[in-house]
């Protein structure tokens, strides 16, 4: 490619990003691995953006998984948390172990599907909170620019957690969304341990849609007390693998 | 009764001066102190009080659960009460005083009143003296009779009241307003009815009692919305907010979701905003965003009340821990607002992120009396289990109030694709143990 060709590529990424509504030039959060940061664009999940989360695998209406992962992301960010459910099914003992702190989230409990997506759009427009996180079934592509436009304007982080009960409500997770990023979580069976017991639980986390990415695929280390991810050891190069190691430990 | 008169009856008779002044003023403390059940209240002297409890009831847990409510506040502080709910005043004012009290259904208001004596209609005593004389002694009797020469005999007044306590007219009650209460009031010329009008009248009467707030140095815990139709029917709205505030924008804006609720009918003549619960509020020195960690404090409060608004403020909300290890008790709910308690949950405690409530059956094969399951069938479904970790005794705690529960043993297992699962046993297997699904994991 010629130098000329470059800077116009430049120039039109620029205008691209105006007009996306870059306006908050704030830092993409990294996931302090590699792989996946140098995969993203940026290098992390935006903020001010929405992004989805649907659980696979097994007992995937409980999303387990995922609700550990968005805790996570959240856990990570800096300031209170709003979390929109409507099941009791949540138990925050099992945030904490992501290192979301009691202290930081408030629960907006809707008795009703349908004034979720409303209460997550007025958690994004306090500029104070760090994430609104949304468990939602039925989310249209209108509903979901709301959203996005919402967190753009004020820079708050929406991370949806994708829900369904009945097996009809399970196709309506692959619907198309504005979300920014799309991520689909599923157990993986961990490391085989030396004696009886169980390992740090992996995940097969796959991108399934980025704005500015291409879709992809890693194992990785479910979160650890501080929310943050990790390669496993025998599935990455070592070397660098153990740098990564150290890194997310730091 | 002249006064010797009952003296020579009972020997030592207490006697106290009559207080009409004063009754009525303790009347009024009453009625203002039940504003706390709902905003449409009006005193009814000598000594009744009018509560419309239209739309407050479901949040005292219906109109039975509020009526034990009421009565039972009241019984302790010494006042003897009776209560009753109906659908109209006067069918209320009728069960409360000769009849059983209680809550009349809807639509058997006529069964409920018919019963009872003429007293109940709250007429003029020759009147009331008058039917006597005719033999009509109960309500049923006097709704039997033929309408014309009822009206034609005994005035208008009998069969509107004979109405009013049927239920068949509308009986406006006139909320009352406590004089120190801030409160703020508009009457139009003319009748309003469009909802941008109810809106911007609503940001206009909380900017001025905003104001009078400010002098009083108080913020609005309680707010209601008193509009009066022209019909004489009045309808109300009430919000709450979560901590002292007199931010007239932001008051105004947590009645933007419940105003398209309201029917103007033929148009509102007057609207009333009323700020019945109020706390002293200092003014807070305001620092610019970016330089302390404090400046967002603030905005959650007004974030918890527009969440409030729509979905109630008890929904919003806080979980703390709680130093117990039973799972179902492990968090307690706290007011979104409340001050942090610094509390976690005991660090690397192997939890799940979702439980399960009640906890499913499951049926699980161990290979030995004390290891984990290696298959279990969960919803139909058969899983083997290739790795486990357990078992972790959690015991009832007979302080809290358990008493039949057996001891749980608890056992995560992963299964071949890599699901993990918090299962327990609640009795050993010799004692015919059954497993379960508690949780799941990461």
């Amino acid at each position: 490619m010629q130098a000329g060709q470059q800077d116009r590529l430049a120039a039109l990424r620029l205008r691209i990003a105006r007009l996306e509504g870059g306006v908050h030039k704030t830092k993409p959060l990294p996931f302090g691995l590699h792989a996946i940061d140098d995969h993203l664009p940026g290098g992390g999940l935006a903020r001010g953006a929405l992004h989805e989360m649907i659980e696979a695998g097994l007992a995937s209406e409980f999303a387990g998984c995922t609700t550990l992962f968005t805790a996570g992301i959240a856990a990570r960010l800096k300031g209170p948390v709003l979390w929109c459910l409507t099941r009791r099914d949540l138990f925050a003992p099992g945030l904490f172990r992501a290192g979301l702190h009691p202290d930081r989230v408030i629960y907006a409990e809707a008795e009703r599907e349908r004034e979720i997506l409303p209460l997550i759009e007025e958690g994004l427009r306090e500029k104070g909170l760090a994430a609104v996180v949304g468990e939602v079934t039925r989310m249209s592509l209108i509903a979901s620019r709301r959203l996005q436009l919402a967190a753009e304007a004020t820079g708050v982080t929406a991370l949806v957690i994708r829900r369904w009960w009945t097996l009809a409500e399970k196709d309506l997770v692959h619907l198309p969304t504005a979300a920014v990023t799309r991520w689909r979580i599923a157990p993986a069976p961990s490391e085989l341990m030396p004696a009886p017991g169980l390992g740090r639980e992996r995940w097969h986390v796959e991108l399934l849609r980025c704005r500015g990415a291409e879709p992809r695929t890693w194992i990785v280390e479910a979160c650890d007390a501080k929310g943050r991810l990790a390669l496993p050891a025998d599935l990455a190069d070592r070397s660098d693998q153990a740098a990564d190691r150290r890194a997310t430990a730091s | 009764m002249a006064l010797a008169q009952a003296q020579a009856l009972v020997p030592n008779l207490h006697v106290a001066e009559a207080t009409p002044d004063e009754d009525e003023a303790s009347l009024r403390e009453l009625a203002r102190w039940a504003i706390n059940f709902s905003p449409m209240v009006a005193h009814d002297p000598p000594d009744g009080l009018w509560i419309d409890i239209a739309g407050a009831a479901h949040l005292f847990g219906g109109e039975e659960a509020l009526l034990d409510d009421l009565t039972g506040r009241l019984t302790r502080q010494g006042i003897a009460a009776k209560a009753a709910v109906a659908d109209a005043p006067g069918a209320a004012w009728a069960v409360a005083r000769y009849g059983t009290g209680g809550v009349v259904p809807t639509g058997r208001t006529t069964d409920a009143v018919a019963t009872l004596p003429l007293a109940c209609l709250r007429l003029p005593a020759d009147k009331l003296a008058a039917l006597h004389r005719l033999g009509i002694e109960r309500v049923g009797q006097l709704a039997a009779m033929p309408r014309a020469p009822l009206v034609r005999r005994f005035g208008r007044d009998v069969a509107l009241r004979l109405d009013q306590a049927m239920g068949h007219v509308f009986e406006p009650i006139t909320p009352l307003i406590p004089k120190d209460t801030p409160a703020a009031a508009h009457a139009f010329a003319e009748p309003i009815g469009r909802l941008e009008d109810l809106k911007e009248v609503v940001r206009h009467l909380s900017k001025e009692l905003c104001r009078q707030l400010e002098r009083l140095g108080e913020g609005v815990r309680r707010l209601d919305l008193l509009c009066q139709r022209v019909d004489q029917k009045s309808v109300c709205i009430r919000v709450g907010t979560a901590r002292a505030n007199r931010d007239a924008t932001h008051l105004a804006k947590l009645f933007d979701e419940r105003l398209p609720t309201i029917d103007p009918g033929f148009g509102i003549e007057e609207m009333v905003l009323v700020a019945s619960k109020v706390e002293p509020l200092m003014e807070k020195q305001v620092q610019a965003r970016g330089l302390g960690e404090e400046a967002s404090e603030a905005d959650m409060g007004q974030l918890v009340d527009r969440l409030g608004a729509r979905i109630g403020l008890r929904k919003v909300y806080r979980l703390a821990p709680v130093q117990s290890l039973v799972p179902e008790r492990m968090a307690r709910r706290i007011p979104a607002l409340a001050p942090p308690t610094g509390s976690v949950w005991p660090e690397n405690l192997p939890r799940p992120t979702r439980l399960l409530d009640p906890p499913e059956p499951v049926v699980a094969t161990a290979l030995l009396p004390d290891h984990p399951p290696r298959f279990f069938i969960w919803r139909k479904v058969k899983h083997t289990v290739a790795k486990a970790d357990g078992p972790e005794r959690i015991t009832p705690e007979w302080w809290n109030g358990d008493k039949g529960s057996a001891a749980r043993d608890y056992y995560r297992v992963e299964t071949e694709q890599g699901g993990r699962f918090w299962i327990f046993r609640d009795a050993p297997t010799a004692e015919g143990g059954r497993w379960w699904m508690h949780g799941f994991f990461a």
